[in-house]
């Protein structure tokens, strides 16, 4: 797929409610939710989430979708930042049952068609749309055209580091020794092997995370145009 | 919509009539949204380019553009992902500028912006004359930083900021409007904070 591939489509505002809600890590809770009207997606697309006050005062943010097209449910991994007007309502005052103002899916860019190797170098919560994209390749029956690099503080801090240990990502942690590697992030001896035959790489995470990421890719061999990157900042 | 509930507005509303609507103050913060991997662009290795439906295509440098009347923008920007930033300054060349030199042609009507990456973004034509619109190098007196589009980026801040494509290398005159880079990924063709022209079918 390529990006004169991709065709517009138009979103409209739905409503999603809250099915379940946990607390994986301590900085971030997990929203299960049932969209009315859902349209299919593709992993690594987002949301919008809108929350509405009495006075029609409203906020949004997008979040990338950590579920695959073939989950009944949408699921979304949110880190809960501090004064975060979103992401603090979601942790803190959103229970189950409740329901919000949801769009999407949102963006056609930085998605995989489950057809090309890739490899995703993901840090943080930026790993929520390799989650999806590792769920679609299995769903798909595809899991071997996809290698996941996940970097994280420690087994406590990184989302998803379970389901990542399960489908054979290798995970860096930069705070924690875990018997097999020095802590730190990845190493280009660590990324080489990983990139043989990829063409396409998926770097997530924040801004800083992003630019050592491309860094270390490009430093790889890898071509900076097949690189697609999504990071974000502190925008609550 | 209902009322979500629990939710309440804890910011204030910012400036009187400044604020589109959706949109919040990220007060000093500037955060950084790109699709592809950053780029080292030397000045001495980047070239501005106005070509497309034009009298006389034209290709500036980096010591040629500079010596063009710079110019500076005040005021505030836009970004669809609902910040909004007041009191930036840019300076630059205004857009006006450039497009007098290329002359263009009466057919043209649009506009695609190209960035040394391949990021593109399509406008009017009318969105980019009448003192609306800048290539800028400089941010608050200094250099552009490179992950704001250094060095050079196209402004045009009554459009949301994706408009404003980092590192512009070139402005195509087309008689059709033709999807940029977000527009053909969901966004809105135009990009009109104030009408809130986020994403298809806004």
């Amino acid at each position: 797929m390529s990006i004169d591939d991709v065709v517009p489509t138009a979103t409209t505002w739905t409503t999603g409610r809250i099915i379940t809600k946990e607390f994986p890590t301590p900085t971030t809770v997990r929203l299960r939710m049932h969209v009315e009207d859902r349209l299919r997606h593709w992993p690594g697309q987002h949301y919008l989430i809108r929350l509405r006050a009495p006075d029609d005062y409203t906020a949004q943010r997008s979040y990338s979708v950590a579920s695959d097209e073939s989950d009944p449910l949408l699921e979304f991994l949110v880190e809960r930042l501090p004064n975060g007007e979103v992401s603090e309502f979601l942790a803190d005052v959103a229970e189950v049952g409740d329901v919000l103002e949801m769009r999407g899916p949102i963006g056609r860019w930085f998605t995989w068609d489950t057809r090309t190797p890739a490899l995703c170098l993901v840090g943080g919560t930026g790993v929520v749309p390799a989650i999806s994209m590792s769920r679609a390749a299995r769903h798909a029956g595809t899991p071997d055209l996809l290698r996941v690099v996940a970097v994280g503080r420690s087994p406590e801090e990184l989302p998803y580091d379970d389901e990542l240990h399960w489908i054979g990502a290798t995970v860096a942690y930069t705070r924690h020794a875990d018997g097999t590697r020095v802590p730190g992030p990845p190493t280009p001896d660590e990324l080489l092997p990983l990139l043989d035959g990829v063409e396409l790489a998926y770097v997530c995470g924040s801004s800083r995370f992003a630019g050592l990421a491309e860094s270390l890719l490009v430093e790889c061999g890898m071509a900076p145009e097949a690189i697609r990157v999504e990071q974000f900042g502190a925008t609550g | 919509m209902p009322v979500t509930r629990g939710f309440f507005r804890r910011r204030p509303e910012g400036p009187e009539g400044r604020l589109p609507p959706g949109q919040y103050d990220t007060g000093s913060g500037w955060p950084v949204l790109t699709a592809e991997a950053t780029p080292l662009i030397r000045p001495e290795a980047w070239t501005m380019t106005v070509d497309g439906l034009v009298e006389r295509p034209t290709t500036w440098n980096w010591d040629q553009v500079q010596q063009l009347p710079s110019s500076t923008y005040t005021g505030d920007i836009h970004c669809v992902t609902t910040w909004s930033k007041f009191d930036v300054a840019f300076t630059g060349v205004s857009v006006d500028v450039l497009l007098d030199a290329a002359g263009p042609l009466p057919e043209a009507a649009f506009v695609m912006a190209h960035s040394s990456t391949g990021y593109t973004t399509n406008l009017p034509l009318s969105d980019l004359t009448g003192g609306k619109a800048w290539v800028v190098w400089e941010y608050g007196g200094k250099p552009l930083a490179r992950e704001h589009g250094g060095p050079v980026r196209l402004l045009v801040p009554h459009l949301y900021f994706w408009k404003s494509a980092k590192w512009v290398s070139r402005l195509e005159l087309m008689a059709r409007d033709q999807p940029g880079f977000w527009e053909r990924n969901g966004y809105h063709d135009r990009g009109d904070p104030w009408l809130e022209q986020r994403y298809q079918g806004d």
